[in-house]
């Protein structure tokens, strides 16, 4: 019987001349490396330094989640959200309460609506964070590692007052919120604000005009706009190569409609572009909860939703943007407490495809700057 | 007794080093101390590394292994002893054997020619920093043969391209310093000089630290060299081949337990070989700043001082941080180990107040104070760059620092030789 | 042991030169055996090592401590580098596996004594052979090693020799370029 994962267009069989006598060699990366943030294994096809083919073996971290989803009620299925992409859970959650509520008919009170923007932004802050640190470490520079950590642990101490938890939050309820803000919630938020403005320009100061960083990314994973939508990428990545499309501003969720902010794009589509894109995007977030945390109306934070929810036969998709890309949910309901299917459209899935196209041509080293790039978790490309 | 006490005087008056004077007994004593002085470096330096990286990250760094971490390099020294000694099953083992020798006879065999003083050296070879240099560079075999004797193909590419890289930069180091002989020979009798203590005593007489000289030109030289000798020793930003998180592990991933001990042991000698080279050549060795400067015995007073003040301010700084530990009766020996330890430097500084051993205490002061400050260097640099890519790294040794090193070689020689070539000129034109 | 005139005023008197000259003698005369009997390549470059690091303190007792350190910075550091690493990127399992001897190795010895026996006699039984050796050239001081060197370099007067030094780097420069255009891929 053979191996499922050999079955693979590149060929593998060992060549019988020395490893460098061979033109080609093909190389094992993973799925326990260091480098590859998380379970994702890469099978590269070289010519002595240069990649010919690359592959991407996933599935290393499939628990079945969405066939998991048809067993489970709506509410139920709430907690298993955040386990997707658990760096961004806030985010998940939103997507998947928001797609329900429209397939409800429902929308969240403005109240519930703006604490679920400030929550999402801050979110995104700490992917930003944890992306920034570990693609620095990956190159070598391992102080900024340490530094994002640092301030995000100042968003961490934030969510565990409000909800308890740190990285799986489970924040956000079908309909609204569950918890009300506590006392000083905006006076934390505010604080946290005008803490992290100058650390930002810290992790700049090591970074954007470090010529050995600008070497190292500048030119190194380039994708044109138009490979880029082809493959269906989204997200910074996307932005980065020129297109500028976001989901909040192009199809407006949330109530990001009254919140005014730029979308950073880049140039050249390569690794550093992307960089100055998220870096960008930090200072666009901390705009966003500004405008928020001024403004939060008073009223209830939980709309009239039934005790059991049972949509009415329907599907919808509803998509949002999360750090990474599009995240994008399928809800089919057939009418009962269970969905029929929920299909999740995970952006760092769709995004590793673009790895191949990516990777042509460049070097070995490459390879870890480019995986670090494009912001993948694991647990959102395997479900 | 007394004619001890003469021989040990009779010694230290003498104006020459042991080598010189052809004193085979000065010149055991003094192989030991350096011996003993490099391994208590190597240990501070592990410490070191370890907190200041710390420190520069928003962590503390090892605190529980004695106070403050000071016994950490200890505990790690007798963790790499006691372990399981493997060595991979098809590998050659008299080379896997040999390698770390080899790589840590060239490191310490370097020292035998490094200046602490005018007479503080173990012998001052005429040939003194092309001994260096010579001796240095067979660290390259050292690391080759150990990826090779891995049997794995990972460590020897990771060996051939650590190799390749040393070798690379070696010839920007080599240009660097041959631009500083050449400022050596700018005195009356125009015979410049390879030897260590000649090359300070050079600088002495010029009245210039030789980073000074022809400004900018020492200043690039010095910048080449510094640049160079991390990328010789395998340093961040130039450490591609023993990156955890790349393909190729390093050299050393199959050597385990006290060899792998003696690979680190003999990177952190050669991080402070080059850096003596460094010191030497541009930055006056054992010369305090300005050295020709208030030389009057006021201000000798006042300089021989600096020793003893610099013990006892890490004295204070030590009871100080005794003062802030914990009260907590746990933390009741970890107070008084540190408490202890501010006393003996505390002793040592009052030792070094006393004449006798004031007045020659100075030149090594002053030498490793400066040699310490390259340390410093080396981790900063550790904690701020990112990663060369190893095309990038062969870059830049040889595409920017090589042809740099041999313009800056033709433009000391220019304007080292200006008013010669003038004159040349003038008898030319108008014979 | 220190013949007059020998060693020249002022510098160091030599210290058991005998026993050192021997022994550095058979470590190279060991060493160069163990280049052409060992099986294994890399053993052969390392007993090469050993011979040239020996040669290099021969030199040092010659009073010559820049050839010393020469010889250490070029051969041991630099050739021998890239020996080893010709050794170590070719596959040469096959070569262990050959003969190590040709067939008719009591004849080479055999004809390998006459004529170096015929030698010997040559150069120190007749006067003509003696003179190729003669006794007790040392002019140069140690310690003025490197700039005799530097003399008869560049000196005006003295220097006869930076013609040639200049031909050989020449020839060096071509075989560089030569090696870089036959290895490169795409020029």
């Amino acid at each position: 019987m053979t191996d499922p994962t050999s079955l693979s267009p590149l060929d593998l069989e060992t060549p019988d001349k020395t490893f460098l006598d061979a033109n080609e060699l093909v190389i094992n990366m993973g799925p326990q490396h260091p480098a590859t943030h998380g379970v994702l294994r890469v099978i590269l096809r070289l010519d002595g330094e240069k990649v010919m083919g690359l592959e991407c073996v996933i599935g290393y971290l499939h628990r079945g989640v969405e066939k998991i989803a048809e067993n489970r009620t709506y509410t139920m299925f709430n907690p298993y959200v955040d386990r997707m992409d658990y760096v961004a859970a806030v985010s998940n959650g939103l997507g998947y309460c928001e797609a329900v509520e429209k397939l409800l008919n429902v929308e969240a009170p403005p109240r519930a609506q703006y604490v679920r923007v400030i929550l999402t932004e801050l979110n995104r802050m700490a992917s930003h964070q944890l992306w920034l640190g570990t693609h620095a470490l990956d190159i070598g520079a391992i102080t900024p590692l340490f530094y994002t950590f640092r301030d995000r642990e100042e968003i961490l101490k934030i969510f565990e007052k409000y909800c308890g938890a740190r990285l799986t939050t489970h924040a956000f309820r079908i309909g609204g919120l569950q918890y009300e803000t506590y006392d000083g919630f905006e006076k934390d938020v505010k604080t946290f604000v005008a803490f992290v403005r100058p650390k930002i320009d810290e992790y700049e100061e090591l970074l954007t005009t470090n010529r050995i960083w600008l070497e190292r990314t500048k030119g190194v994973g380039k994708i044109s706009g138009k490979d880029a939508i082809a493959l269906g990428v989204t997200g910074p990545v996307l932005r980065a190569s020129g297109v500028k499309w976001d989901i909040r501003k192009a199809l407006p969720y949330a109530n990001y409609k009254n919140f005014d902010f730029d979308i950073p794009t880049g140039e050249n589509g390569d690794t550093y572009d992307r960089y100055l894109v998220r870096m960008a995007e930090f200072r666009q977030s901390l705009r966003i909860i500004e405008q928020a945390v001024d403004h939060i109306p008073e009223g209830p934070i939980m709309a009239k939703v039934p005790k059991v929810i049972k949509p009415p036969v329907g599907e919808i998709y509803h998509s949002i943007e999360a750090p990474k890309g599009e995240l994008g949910y399928f809800i089919v309901s057939d009418g009962s407490t269970q969905p029929y299917r929920i299909r999740v459209r995970p952006p760092s899935f769709v995004n590793l495809q673009a790895l191949e196209v990516m990777c042509r041509g460049q070097l070995v080293a490459d390879v870890i700057a480019v995986i670090g790039t494009l912001d993948i978790v694991l647990g959102e490309v395997d479900r | 007794m007394h004619a001890l006490m003469q021989y040990i005087q009779s010694y230290l008056d003498s104006d020459k080093t042991p080598g010189g004077a052809g004193n085979i007994f000065w010149a055991t004593v003094y192989i030991l101390l350096v011996f003993a002085g490099l391994s208590v470096a190597v240990i501070a330096m592990n410490w070191l590394e370890r907190k200041i990286l710390a420190h520069m990250q928003v962590r503390l760094g090892p605190m529980r292994v004695g106070p403050h971490g000071l016994l950490q390099p200890i505990a790690d020294a007798i963790k790499l002893l006691l372990k399981e000694d493997i060595i991979p099953a098809e590998a050659d083992a008299v080379v896997f054997w040999i390698a770390p020798f080899i790589v840590v006879l060239a490191a310490f065999t370097v020292f035998v020619v490094v200046p602490f003083g005018p007479t503080h050296a173990i012998t001052d070879m005429n040939i003194g920093i092309l001994f260096m240099l010579g001796v240095s560079s067979l660290s390259v075999l050292g690391i080759v043969t150990a990826g090779w004797a891995s049997n794995s193909h990972y460590p020897l590419i990771g060996a051939l391209r650590s190799s390749a890289q040393m070798v690379s930069y070696e010839v920007a180091m080599g240009l660097a310093v041959v631009s500083v002989i050449l400022m050596t020979s700018l005195n009356d009798q125009s015979t410049g000089t390879l030897s260590m203590i000649g090359i300070v005593q050079a600088q002495l007489a010029q009245q210039e630290w030789f980073i000074f000289k022809f400004f900018p030109l020492g200043l690039i030289g010095f910048g080449i060299f510094a640049i160079a000798m991390v990328a010789e020793t395998n340093r961040a930003p130039f450490d591609l081949p023993e990156a955890e998180s790349e393909l190729t592990a390093g050299f050393h991933t199959e050597y385990s337990g006290f060899r792998w001990s003696l690979f680190f042991l003999a990177e952190y000698s050669a991080m402070i070989a080059v850096s003596s080279i460094a010191v030497t050549l541009w930055l006056g060795g054992w010369l305090r700043p300005f050295p020709n400067l208030l030389v009057a015995p006021p201000w000798d007073l006042v300089f021989s001082l600096f020793p003893a003040i610099t013990f006892l301010l890490l004295a204070a700084m030590c009871f100080y941080n005794t003062a802030r530990m914990p009260k907590h009766p746990l933390f009741k020996v970890q107070t008084i180990g540190l408490a202890g330890f501010g006393v003996v430097l505390g002793l040592i500084g009052l030792i070094l107040f006393l004449p006798a051993v004031r007045l020659r205490v100075n030149d090594i002061f002053w030498f490793s104070a400066k040699v310490a400050g390259f340390m410093y260097l080396y981790i900063w640099y550790r904690g701020t760059f990112p990663r060369y890519r190893f095309d990038q790294l062969m870059k830049v040794g040889w595409k920017v620092l090589l042809p740099t090193g041999l313009a800056l070689l033709v433009l000391t020689a220019f304007v080292g030789m200006r008013t010669e070539l003038w004159a040349e000129l003038q008898g030319v034109w108008r014979p | 042991m220190n013949p007059a005139g020998m060693i020249p005023a002022g510098t160091n008197p030599p210290v058991a030169t005998p026993f050192f000259f021997y022994l550095l003698a058979a470590i190279m005369v060991i060493g160069g055996v163990m280049v052409i009997t060992r099986k294994n390549a890399v053993h052969s470059a390392m007993a090469l090592i050993t011979t040239l690091l020996a040669q290099a303190a021969l030199y040092l007792m010659l009073y010559a401590p820049f050839v010393a350190g020469v010889q250490i910075i070029l051969y041991a550091g630099g050739i021998m580098v890239l020996f080893l690493f010709v050794i170590m990127l070719i596959s040469i399992e096959r070569a262990e596996k050959e003969r190590q001897f040709n067939k008719q190795w009591p004849v080479g010895i055999v004809a390998a004594a006459a004529l170096g026996g015929l030698f010997i006699a040559v150069y120190t039984t007749t006067t003509k052979g003696r003179a190729l050796f003669p006794e007790g050239r040392m002019t140069y001081g140690e310690t003025q090693n490197t700039q005799q060197i530097a003399a008869l370099l560049f000196d005006r007067t003295a220097g006869q020799y930076m013609f040639a030094f200049e031909i050989a780097s020449l020839l060096l420069l071509v075989a560089i370029i030569g090696a870089v255009v036959m290895a490169k891929k795409r020029i």
